[in-house]
């Protein structure tokens, strides 16, 4: 018997057989039309040696190659778009490896659908029209902000687009509005938890029930630290743009991983070296592939994310594999305040700069009530050291700005002395995560 | 005449590191004759005025520091009040910028040493040779 809280009960609890029916069925045309409409793809698969009439059900996935960040780089910005540009109705961005963002675009049925993935999530944590809705996710090129906005909507809850940043006004009009779910980041929930501890905010007497917490990786700890501070139940919220934004995957209130949209998105768990499909509870790289999306039709898209899926039976009802909270990335990409990181942005920078040496690290930290933390580490060169404190000072100021300009995020630069970031054998060590993720 | 080279050396803010500095600079046999730390929140700048500065440099260097090599200007002050004023009164009102100074003191203890890091080198030290104040020459700070 599902609970109340399904959005979509035909699709979220449609008995397994019958799901993975409807999933092969859908794959066969999500190939066939990746093949006719997107050359990059018709390429892809006639190198691979797979015809369309090769894929007949799921169990032929494997034959497909995968698709990557880079071939997303290679096509850009829209070489991978399934549909002509005046189908298009809207287009995000995220970062990219090589400073080319990584461009998506949808039509107006993906726009639909991705509102039906965000109004399952929300309904998941309880929301209904009548709910207050606050929105924190930054709405731009970011597909956070509009993402939510339209699942929310859809559900018919009052949605406050409040966007990002400015603390107290957020939590004035928390209070002001009755505001009863929260959308943002986790770590901006505890910005939001403590700040408004600090000025005598008692959440307890407050309307605010459930929070969508996503756009970054966070932890057990971290919800416990989230639920105890603002008495809300904090839900993990999954996606990425590529796929279709967040609500690929999405938490029920018994909290035990997130539900994949797999009528949609299709995912299977890969070892990310060898590429082999590994048996469910196994961890490995999230793969998915979109079995309806119009825009840009994806086939086997490496994630990077590193989870495990479960199969086991929920007991919401839903019958939507589960993953878990994302455990780590099988590349170097950082997730910091839900931009995207490259060290090889970085990287980037420091060779444009004169004094600088090309060794850096990059140390990210999450304290108590702070947003995420990026700093850099910097080499001083003997070239760009001088006796002079200004001199350096403003070395590290230019260094910052660079880096913030293209990174769109703010972050600190550390000057340290030559040697001391550790060179390791072949690959550098560039990145220290001391972010606590359980 | 041989302008005084003033060796600096970048220092991240950990402990020991300073130690480490003094411990090369003494197994070569180089001399202190006076220093000045400027700090911050991450590093520190060493500045370090020595006995034989090419051996010193060369040493930190191989070492594994960062150093780098500037000239300044030393000038004797008498040590009384008003000593110092009296000079720096001087390049003040020809606009010479001071970037920044330290002293010390010399085995007689009648007057102080003063280094001065300042662009116009030349120029200061022709106003205060010219305004009766003493100016080293590197061979002789060296050899103090």
């Amino acid at each position: 018997m599902p609970d109340s809280n399904v959005w979509d009960a035909a699709a979220e609890c449609m008995p397994v057989e019958r799901l993975r029916d409807l999933q092969s069925a859908r794959l066969r045309d999500a190939v066939r039309r990746a093949y006719d409409e997107v050359p990059a793809y018709r390429s892809k698969l006639d190198e691979a040696g797979v015809r369309p009439n090769d894929i007949k059900s799921l169990d032929d996935l494997p034959k497909l190659p995968f698709t990557s960040k880079e071939d997303l780089r290679d096509n850009y910005p829209f070489g991978l778009f399934g549909v002509p540009l005046e189908q298009v109705v809207r287009i995000h961005a995220s970062s990219g490896t090589t400073g080319k963002q990584t461009v998506v675009g949808y039509t107006r049925e993906d726009i639909a659908l991705w509102a039906q993935v965000i109004a399952r999530t929300l309904a998941a944590g309880g929301t209904t029209a009548r709910d207050v809705v606050q929105n924190s996710y930054g709405y731009g090129l970011f597909t956070g902000g509009l993402g939510l906005h339209y699942g929310a909507e859809l559900v018919g809850a009052s949605v406050i687009p409040t966007s990002g940043g400015q603390t107290k006004r957020q939590l004035q009009i928390m209070q002001d509005f009755g505001s009863t779910v929260l959308c943002c980041t986790p770590s901006y929930a505890l910005v939001i938890a403590e700040n408004g501890a600090e000025i005598g905010v008692d959440f307890a007497r407050l309307p605010i029930r459930v929070g969508f917490f996503g756009a970054e990786p966070w932890s057990e700890a971290m919800r416990q630290e989230i639920e105890a501070k603002m008495g809300v139940h904090a839900l993990d919220i999954y996606g990425l743009s590529e796929v279709i934004g967040p609500g690929v995957s999405y938490e029920c209130l018994e909290k035990k991983g997130l539900h994949i949209c797999e009528d949609h998105f299709y995912p299977e768990v890969i070892d990310p070296d060898t590429g082999k499909v590994l048996p469910p509870g196994e961890l490995g790289e999230l793969v998915f592939t979109t079995l309806t999306k119009q825009a840009l039709p994806l086939l086997r898209y490496r994630t990077r994310d590193l989870t495990v899926l479960d199969e086991s039976p929920c007991s919401c009802g839903r019958t939507h594999r589960r993953m878990d909270h994302v455990r780590g990335r099988s590349d170097d990409m950082l997730i910091i305040r839900g931009v995207n990181v490259f060290p090889s942005q970085i990287e980037g920078v420091l060779m444009q700069i004169e004094g600088t040496s090309a060794h850096y690290l990059l140390v990210v930290d999450r304290k108590h009530g702070r947003l995420d933390e990026l700093e850099v580490w910097v080499e001083m060169g003997q070239e760009g050291f001088s006796d002079e404190v200004k001199q350096l000072e403003a070395l590290q100021a230019r260094v910052q700005a660079e880096i913030e300009s293209v990174l769109g995020l703010t972050v600190r630069v550390k000057l340290v002395e030559p040697k001391t970031i550790a060179r390791s054998e072949g690959k550098a060590k560039r990145v220290i995560d001391r972010r606590d993720l359980g | 005449m041989t302008r005084v080279k003033q060796i600096s050396v970048f220092l991240e803010n950990k402990s020991g590191r300073l130690a480490e500095v003094t411990r090369t600079l003494a197994d070569h046999q180089i001399n202190i004759r006076a220093l000045s730390i400027a700090e911050t929140i991450d590093y520190g700048v060493l500045r370090l005025i020595v006995n034989d500065p090419a051996q010193a440099k060369q040493a930190l260097a191989e070492g594994g520091f960062t150093v780098t090599e500037t000239e300044v200007l030393v000038v004797e002050i008498p040590d009384r009040p008003g000593g110092l004023a009296n000079a720096i009164e001087r390049l003040a009102a020809r606009g010479l910028n001071v970037e920044y100074a330290y002293a010390f003191v010399t085995h007689s203890g009648e007057s102080a040493n003063v280094v001065f890091r300042l662009e116009q080198i030349e120029e200061a030290a022709r106003i205060l040779a010219n305004a009766g104040i003493r100016v080293l020459s590197g061979d002789e700070v060296y050899r103090l």
